[in-house]
Formats: C-alpha cells, structure tokens, sequence
C-alpha cells in the first residue's frame, strides 16, 4: 500500500518508450527504484528517516481514565506534499518544466498532447507521465506520437500522486530543458488535492461540457495557471457560451489565463506551444 | 472518492507515529475549504480500519470554517459555500484558514 494515502497500492506503471527510439517499441520495463542515485525518489527515501517522521514532538497527557491522549497535529498530506516538494526542487535544479494535467474524461487531454508531441517534435523535448484507471491505450497513442511517456495505472485510485510521479519521473529521466506533462486520471475532483511536484497546473474545459465547469468544480479551478478551453471546433453545434464560461472562471481565478483552441483541427493551439515555451527552462549544459 | 485514499492515509500516518498502540478514538481537523466530505471520511473510517490498530476506534471530527481575506478591499470573511467571493465583488482572495486536513490527536488504551 502507498505510504502517502493507500489508493497507489494497485499502481503500475509501465515506461513507453518514444516511438522513434529503436529496438524498445512496446517494451515493458520493470523499472527498479535503484537505477539513479539522484533521482527524487531517492531523497523521497531518505526523507523518510528524518523528514516528515518527526513533525514535532509528541505530547502526552494522561488523562483520569486508562486512555491517554497523543497531540499529534499531523498533516494527512504530509507525505505526499513532502515528496512533491522535493519533487519540484529536483526538477528545477535539473532544469525540467513539469506541467499536471486535468480535466474530466473525455475532454481532450491525450490527444492534446498527441498533437503537441508532433508539432513540437524537434522543437522542444515533450515526455509524457499518463495516468490511468487501467489500460496502456493513451500511453500508446502518445508513444505513436513521438513522445517517450511512462504510463501509469491506478487501478481502483482516481488520481495520481506525488510518489506515482516521482516513480515515473525516474524511469522517464527527462533531459534537461524538456517538458513533462503529467496527465491525470480523468477527474475534476480528486487531483485538486495532491500536489505532483508540478510547477504549473492546466485544466481543460471542452466545450461539449458544460460552461459553468469552474463554478461546480471550484477546488480545481481555483489551482489552475492555464485554463484551455477544447474543442472550439464544435462550438457551432454546442450551447456553449465562452463568456458565461470566462465569468465562471473569473470567479474562482481572478489570475488563471484562458485560451480557446482545438486540439482536433490545431485551431488556436499556438497559444498553448507559446506558454510552454515561456516556461521551458533553457538546458544546462 | 479521495477520501478513501485520505482515510487510508489517516490510518497509515497514526500506525507509522504509534506503532503497537491501541487507538481508541482518532480526532480529525476538516477544514470547510479542505475539499474532503467529514461524511465520506467517516463511511470510509470503519472499513479501513478493520484489522488495524484502530479497529473501532471512535473517529471525532471538528469542522473550522473557511476564513479569507480580500486582496482588492482588504477585508477579512467567511466564504459563502466553495466559492470564494468576497461580499464586494471581488474573486480576488487569498485563503487563511479552513484548508487543513489534519490528525489532531488519538486516544490510546
């Protein structure tokens, strides 16, 4: 069972390597925690010794009966916010944009990064950390587009968490300068609470759901940098309404950016490769 | 359905502090802005904890409500539901209480 919160315990994951890599198409590789010796999930380990273990002292008052109280005053994310924390030091000292991704099912966020993966490739170094219920099929779709992704299941968990990603980070071992975009389990509930160590979150809202999303939905949006809303190709055929849905936003995130493409037909998509590129870090040498 | 996850972590997190220990009762910080239902904590409680040190420890939870203060008029409030609005307009605020999640204390046999 994951020591952050019990649902990873299912978790596997499965590194797909970039399609245009050779000989390792399809590979499954079992991937051992003790491949690097500075990767996070390391320093994830010895966090356990002398990080989080001790958040203060434990008080105890005895009360009259047999039962004693312990003072513990611990976070429950403790661990998990911990782990994201080191998480992001060590994609920054490394040099890696790491972008999590959310959205309900169904509202574009593979075969956005499908297209990103094309588009961009040879342009800027685009892995991928997929997450899923179960199934390699997205993975795959964003292996086919050229990028090499790391796919995660989470069989009954329904959403992703720092050690997961730590995890995929080290099998992916992104070069510097690149971008990792984590896409989570489709769900605009559960990921709002676990930090990944990303630094910036963009939630997708399509325009085959419903425009007031940020309002029902106000955890996740309230965290959200980018807000991009998909599939404007629709919108003729759609009761959407992109200022009713703009207002929404601004309602929950006075600072969140919106922009409007289509994944589909690359309407407006350069807006999204510009923000990315803004914040990819130039590689060290 | 995190919550399942957060209770598991509650569990985890009372084991890995007092390993052994009989817990009789878990007392739990549940912020209103936390984003976690006290009631599916509590439903989720006494599956997870079967066969644990916790196994029917009685599970208390007190709820602080959401305190934020408005960065365009500066004033301080209690939100209104999870939308965070201040009552002069404005969405423009930062969040001072309410989003913990925390083990405050256990009781222990």
């Amino acid at each position: 069972m994951c020591a952050t919160c019990g649902c990873s315990g299912g978790a596997v994951l499965q590194l797909l390597p970039a399609a245009h890599q050779h000989g390792h198409s399809g590979d499954r590789e079992h991937v051992s925690s003790h491949e690097h010796s500075h990767d996070p999930g390391h320093e994830r380990e010895h966090g356990h010794e002398h990080g989080h273990g001790d958040p203060g002292h434990i008080h105890i008052q005895v009360p009259a009966d047999n039962e004693r109280t312990v003072v513990l005053q611990q976070k429950v994310l403790a661990k998990n916010d911990e782990l994201a924390q080191r998480t992001r030091h060590w994609l920054r000292a490394r040099g890696v944009l790491a972008v999590n991704l959310m959205s309900s099912p169904g509202a574009g966020k593979t075969t956005l990064l499908e297209r990103t993966a094309r588009e961009l490739a040879g342009k800027l170094r685009l892995s991928v950390i997929e997450g899923d219920q179960e199934t390699a099929l997205d993975g795959e779709r964003i292996r086919a587009a050229g990028a090499a992704v790391v796919q995660i299941n989470t069989g009954a968990g329904c959403h992703l968490d720092a050690a997961m990603v730590a995890e995929g980070l080290r099998a992916l071992d992104p070069p510097s300068g690149s971008i990792v975009v984590i896409e989570n389990v489709g769900n605009l509930v559960c990921p709002a609470l676990f930090d990944l160590g990303e630094e910036a979150k963009v939630v997708i809202s399509a325009v085959t759901e419903g425009a007031d999303k940020p309002v029902k939905y106000p955890n996740m949006f309230r965290q959200a940098d980018l807000v991009l809303v998909n599939k404007t190709d629709l919108l003729p055929y759609v009761d959407f309404d992109v200022r009713s849905h703009a207002a929404d936003l601004r309602r929950v995130s006075p600072t969140a950016l919106m922009v409007q493409l289509s994944a589909t037909t690359g309407e407006g998509i350069q807006a999204w490769y510009d923000w990315l590129r803004r914040r990819t870090p130039a590689p060290h040498e | 359905m995190h919550e399942l996850a957060i209770t598991e972590g509650v569990v985890d997190a009372v084991t890995g502090r007092l390993p052994g220990s009989r817990i009789t009762c878990v007392r739990l910080e549940i912020g209103a802005l936390s984003g976690v239902v006290a009631d599916s904590v509590r439903f989720c409680f006494g599956l997870v904890t079967e066969g644990t040190d916790l196994q029917g420890a009685r599970l208390e939870i007190t709820e602080p409500p959401g305190r934020c203060k408005c960065r365009v008029c500066g004033s301080e409030f209690e939100p209104d539901g999870p939308i965070l609005l201040c009552p002069c307009g404005s969405a423009d605020i930062s969040i001072l209480n309410g989003q913990d999640l925390k083990i405050t204390s256990v009781l222990v046999a």
